[in-house]
């Protein structure tokens, strides 16, 4: 039985829609259809942060809320979900939310339109942080672009936002929320569908196999944060769309003695913890992806099935030797992540295939890590180069090496004669830089608006000093000098 | 209500000038309930339009096929060049170059060429796709140098500025430098787009609510479009989601579009692009390339200055002819030249046509003559800010290019109090030090000066009205014809009302700007809202209180001078009467309770052939003191911290004036850093939305800054309340980030060589320029 409808709340109101096109985006459907404004466009693109709301989904953990954008969100993953918008935001004397009176205190609007979006991902970090410390604040905002004040008055009113309360009406609603979304549960698989575009969300991860295996033609979309962008930049159309981002199924996080299991759905930011507890220098690279909206929605298997070259997991994940899961009906075959990636726009992705989970073997010992990443603004940014290096050493002497690059190729690709001239070579800088120079017959990179080629293999070549030099504790990177 | 007998008298007002007061639309902003042109509600039956351009930079439209076009689903109306019933051109200048919709020749990578009308703004978009355009393409020209290589005529008449003779000034000099600076081009990205929404009216009216800082050439535009009067067109605007210029000219292709379709059609138009073409077909701050040659003594004194300021302007002249004059006024930014020759060269390009941006050339001026002090000082091997101080404007060394004196020079003070407040010198030191230890991260520091002229240099332009209803309950209505996009606008000139009638700012009504209340506006720009709009309604503030004075004195008999507007209440005499009661009284008595103010600055004139004059009312100064690290393997930066003190007079309000420095800083550091504008050899911008186009992030402001107004200033000229213009002179303070950069790159060469680098100082110049600087 599938169920023709998708069911959501909507700030206090519960929604029912049949008509729901797999291209239909929740900011349009405020906007227009609900006819809430307070949710803005900046960009439709998911860069701006201005039409920031939340969406808190019932996991196995119980109801949590994210911020996402809503430009790039489409609706009918809303299914089962609260929306929660800038409508609904109200302090407990049904006056301003502590968020939003720490903001007028602040100064922290002027012109205003991106003053909805930073609120509400304010709103998201006070949640978790009604206290939150510089750092905390800037991360929660790598989503939201203001052109005015410069920010300064908006880290203000971050750090000051606890002081004016740490509770709200939301939480006073939280359990009546959670029970509703319980009660609409129902284990089916949802079909919903407007003006030839349909949308398709399985019941389950088995379901979703046996969908794909006899509709291997559908689209297979998770956060939506690339897919989003055909539909709202490229005006491509999705005339069968199967939206998988509600299967927790594919959202577990294990801790295998000899590797780590992250399930094709979890996301950026659910990644993070599991992922710099196993590997430290993952740390900074993560920050450094882009915003915490797109970080939410986001996942590591979207990342990868994308097959993009300036994808930020694979030059990192590639180094660390990652294996892919990729399943076909009942089917499981798993291979070596730089294998996956075939040409440009290419994957090893047979017709009604999916990643299942990403595997992270547990590193070898006397292995020196790093990733880098590098571009034009330091964060939300999409890299001009990425890097994952491994460089495994006995007694003085590279025995293994695995170096992977983003942004030099039209895949992310391992670098082999780099990796020959290291293998064998003592431990040294002139090691490093003699392969450094041999980037040279691995990549041939192109010139875009990100980077001419000539800076993306000279900067790719001296990531190889700042390699040693970190390894040798010598400051080698801004974030290590204050 | 009465007050209760006993209550104290009230003391002062709630929302005073010069008070720190709260941004009039600051809970609206926070609730999502301040209502943009795109949150109106729209009338019924309303449809929406979308622009269709071209697909070469620079070529003949050879054959135009539109029937897909018209045929697709949901689609009412196509409209072309043909469907103007009026003047196909929106050119602000008057230079008729700049047609609405292009018939033959296509001139950019994008220009509008048809708009088709549906009935959801999707389908009109998406219809715009099928368009079926031929064109015979010509070799095209984005950039300065292949205008220049291919003979490109200038889109407006250059400017030449003169003072002294230079030849000999410069054969002359013990030292003389040649060199040339690239200076990048900066979008907008304000964060609401461009956006028009026309309302067709009985006869020929048109009412259109838009996205603009002038109203009045809308208005205008719509007009000439439309082929009717200016009265039968009303241009509303309440707020923008941010204008810094982008939206000063730019909307006149939205508002005209819009409207043409509305009146063609008899039913509302909206018209809203997306956030691509809005940067694909609009315009943004001018790229320069400044060729200089300069002299000057062994005691770092400059002796002469001859400049060419080349500018990127695009395919029609907008208001590139001011931009770029506002560049040369700007050449000398703090500096005495004592022989001086500025030349502007405002290239036509095939791209869109450049316009205002915050400091409108002025800032490109100002980099010159920074970079100038830097060509010395590396020369010299001594600290900048020694050569800075040498050629400050000073008491007999005070003439300006333009041969305006220099008279309310402030910035010997502020240097020398941000020199000591930043610790300068001890952390140039520390600086220095850190680099001599030879490390992958360097540092570098820079303590720059602003001087930016104040007026329109269109010396028209600098008048403006306002108009002030009081009923007679006492509440106030204000109006004016400046416009708020963020800058506090409405809420400071709501403050000099308030302290006019001594009233509660509560009282007080602000109004969105129309062209129906008043008239022939100028934008709002410049700097220059406040200081205009908020002298126009003083004035009818005062002609009101003339008129209540008269009254009161007449009515309770006694003299002029013994009524006195009190906070909250007027004494009569011994009398006190709440403020409301008296308004009722002298309602009952007759008073006419509106006026009309009008504000024209004086004291300025400017004779542009003759390069000659005093185009500026008065000065504001800033400086700013950055610091930097870089990482010499990626030329990644980094602003460590940035001590700021900047001069706004006696400011009308501390907060919001301190928001437009902070604002205006960050701004300025993405002009200079990550902003980058790239058009790919088919002509075509590839930057063209926030994934691609870096503006700056919360984590990339200084991480330690400190910005104080200089609490001591107060304008030697009787501008408002003396304050001065605060929107763009702080947008220079980043060239000490841009600068420290430089300092930081020079140090790999021992700081032996001027590092040269261009702007933006993106990592990819900041890594060249070392590697080149490694060569040394």
């Amino acid at each position: 039985m599938h169920r023709k409808e998708i069911r959501f709340l909507l700030n206090d109101k519960a929604v029912t829609l049949k008509a729901v096109a797999a291209s239909d985006m929740v900011l349009d459907h405020l906007r227009l259809e609900q006819q809430l404004r307070g949710t803005k466009e900046g960009c439709a693109e998911g860069d701006c942060g201005a039409c920031t709301v939340l969406v808190g989904r019932l996991g196995p953990a119980g109801l949590a809320y994210e911020p996402v954008n809503a430009c790039i969100r489409p609706l009918a993953t809303l299914d089962g979900c609260h929306l929660v918008t800038i409508e609904h935001l109200r302090g407990n004397d049904g006056g301003l939310h502590p968020v939003q009176q720490a903001m007028v205190a602040h100064h922290g609007s002027q012109c205003g339109f991106c003053t909805p979006g930073i609120v509400m991902a304010l709103y998201a970090l006070w949640m978790e942080h009604p206290h939150p410390t510089e750092a905390e604040a800037e991360r929660a905002l790598q989503g939201n672009l203001c052109r005015c004040t410069g920010y300064a008055p908006i880290i203000r009113a971050a750090l000051a936002m606890g002081e004016y309360g740490t509770t709200d009406p939301l939480m006073a609603e939280r359990a009546a929320v959670q029970a509703q979304l319980q009660a609409w549960q129902d284990g089916a698989r949802v079909v919903v569908e407007r003006a030839g575009s349909r949308a398709v969300l399985p019941a389950s991860v088995d379901d979703l196999a046996d969908y794909l295996a006899q509709n291997p033609q559908a689209r297979i979309v998770a956060g939506a944060t690339d897919v989003g962008l055909w539909v709202t930049k490229f005006l491509r159309d999705l005339p069968l769309a199967v939206f998988i981002g509600h299967l927790d199924g594919l959202r577990a996080i294990t801790q295998r003695p000899d590797a780590l299991h992250l399930g094709a759905l979890v996301s950026y930011e659910q990644a993070r913890a599991p992922l710099v507890a196993q590997f430290p220098h993952m740390a900074r690279y993560w920050d450094r992806i882009a915003g915490w909206q797109v970080r939410a929605m986001g996942t590591l298997g979207g990342n990868i099935a994308n097959g993009s070259p300036i994808g930020d997991t694979p030059p990192p994940f590639i180094a660390l030797g990652a294996r892919l899961v990729l399943r076909h009906g009942a089917a499981l075959r798993e291979i070596a992540l730089e294998d996956f990636f075939l040409d440009y726009g290419k994957q090893d992705r047979r017709a009604g295939e999916f990643v299942e989970a990403i595997i992270l073997p547990t590193p070898a010992a006397n292995t020196h890590h790093a990733a880098y990443k590098i571009s034009k603004r330091r964060e939300e940014d999409i890299s001009a180069v990425a890097a994952g290096f491994a460089v495994t050493v006995e007694n003085g002497t590279i025995t293994a090496a695995r170096l992977a690059f983003g942004g030099m190729a039209a895949t992310p690709k391992r670098s082999p004669h780099a990796e020959a001239a290291l293998i064998g070579q003592p431990f040294t800088l002139a090691s490093l830089q003699s392969a450094a120079a041999a980037l040279g017959h691995d990549f041939t990179p192109l010139s875009d608006m990100r980077a001419s080629a000539q800076y993306r293999m000279q900067a790719a070549q001296n990531l190889f000093t700042r390699f040693w030099w970190e390894i040798q504790g010598t400051p080698a990177m801004l974030e290590d000098v204050i | 209500m009465k007050d209760a007998p006993l209550a104290a008298p009230q003391t002062r007002i709630h929302g005073a000038a010069h008070d720190s007061l709260i941004h009039d639309s600051a809970v609206k902003h926070v609730t999502g309930r301040a209502e943009y042109t795109d949150d109106i509600t729209e009338p019924a039956g309303c449809l929406h339009a979308y622009i269709g351009g071209a697909s070469v930079a620079h070529g003949h439209i050879t054959a135009l096929d539109l029937s897909a076009v018209r045929a697709a689903p949901d689609v009412v109306a196509v409209l072309t060049a043909a469907d103007i019933p009026g003047r196909n051109d929106i050119s602000p200048t008057g230079l008729k170059d700049e047609p609405i919709f292009t018939t033959d020749l296509v001139q950019f990578y994008g220009q509008p060429i048809f708009a088709v009308v549906a009935t959801t703004r999707d389908a009109a978009r998406r219809a715009c796709g099928l368009a079926k355009i031929s064109y015979a393409p010509l070799p095209h020209a984005t950039d300065i140098a292949s205008a220049v290589a291919a003979d490109y005529p200038n889109v407006t008449a250059p400017l030449k500025l003169e003072r002294g003779d230079i030849a000999p000034a410069l054969a002359a000099a013990p030292h003389r430098i040649q060199g040339r600076l690239h200076v990048g081009g900066q979008d907008h990205m304000y964060l609401e787009g461009q956006i028009a929404l026309a309302i067709p009216g009985e006869d020929d009216e048109i009412t259109v609510f838009a996205s603009t800082q002038h109203p009045s050439e809308a208005q205008h535009m719509v007009a000439h479009a439309l082929g009717v009067p200016a009265n039968a067109v009303v241009v509303n605007v309440r707020r923008m989601g941010g204008g810094f210029g982008g939206k000063e000219t730019q909307m006149n292709l939205f508002c005209a579009v819009a409207a043409l379709a509305a009146k063609r059609l008899g039913r509302a138009v909206k018209l809203r692009p997306d956030r691509d073409q809005d940067m694909e077909i609009t315009g943004k701050r001018h790229d320069f390339r400044i060729d200089y040659d300069l002299g000057f003594d062994d005691d770092g004194r400059i002796l002469a200055v001859d400049g060419l300021f080349a500018a990127r302007c695009g395919w029609s002249s907008d208001l590139s002819g001011p931009v770029t004059d506002r560049a040369l006024f700007h050449a000398d930014n703090a500096y005495f030249y004592p022989a001086v020759r500025l030349q502007s060269q405002p290239l036509k390009t095939n791209t869109v046509s450049n316009t205002a941006f915050r400091g409108f050339g002025g800032p490109q001026g100002v980099i010159a003559a920074e970079r100038m002090i830097e060509e010395v000082a590396y020369a010299l091997g001594r600290d900048p800010l020694e050569i800075r101080r040498a050629n400050f404007y000073r008491d007999g060394a005070d003439i300006t290019p333009y041969h305006q004196r220099v008279e309310d020079n402030i910035l010997a003070r502020l240097v020398d109090e941000l020199e000591e407040s930043a610790q300068y010198q001890a952390r140039r030191r520390a600086v220095l030090d850190w680099n001599a230890k030879g490390g992958i991260i360097r540092k570098g520091i820079a303590l720059t000066p602003v001087k930016f002229g104040i007026s329109f240099t269109a010396t028209w332009y600098n008048q403006a009205g306002a108009l002030v209803h009081v009923y007679n309950d006492g509440s106030i209505h204000l109006n004016h014809g400046g416009t708020e996009m963020g800058q506090g606008l409405y809420t400071k000139v709501a403050q000099v009302v308030a302290e006019a009638f001594q009233c509660d700012i509560g009282r007080i009504k602000i109004t969105k700007t129309t062209t129906e209340k008043v008239p022939n506006t100028s934008a709002t720009a410049a700097s220059s809202g406040t200081d205009l709009n908020g002298m126009a309604a003083l004035d009818a503030c005062n002609q009101i209180k003339a008129r209540l004075v008269d009254f009161a004195a007449r009515h309770w008999s006694v003299a002029p001078e013994a009524v006195q507007f009190l906070p909250g209440r007027v004494a009569v005499g011994a009398q006190a009467i709440p403020f409301a009661d008296f308004i009722h009284a002298a309602y009952m008595a007759r008073v006419q309770l509106s006026a009309a103010g009008f504000y024209k600055t004086p004291e300025i004139h400017w004779d542009r052939a003759a390069g000659k004059g005093q185009p500026f009312y008065y000065f504001a100064y800033g400086a700013a003191c950055s610091e930097v690290s870089i990482d010499t393997l990626t030329g990644e930066t980094r602003v460590d911290r940035a001590d700021v003190l900047h001069d706004v007079g006696r400011s009308l309000n501390p907060a919001l004036d301190l928001g437009q420095v902070e604002g205006a800083f960050v701004q300025g550091m993405g002009w200079l850093t990550s902003e980058e504008l790239v058009w790919d050899g088919a002509g075509r911008l590839r930057t063209h939305a926030p994934s691609t186009y870096k503006i700056p992030l919360a984590s990339d402001r200084p991480r330690v800054f400190n910005v104080r107004l200089a609490d001591w200033s107060e304008n030697v000229k009787a501008t408002i309340k003396r304050s001065k213009a605060v929107g763009e002179p702080p947008f220079m303070l980043p060239i000490s980030v841009f600068e420290a950069i430089g300092m930081a790159v020079a140090s790999v060469a021992d700081y032996r060589e001027c590092p040269r680098l261009d702007a933006p100082a993106t990592p990819e110049r900041v890594l060249m320029a070392v590697e080149r600087l490694r060569q040394v």
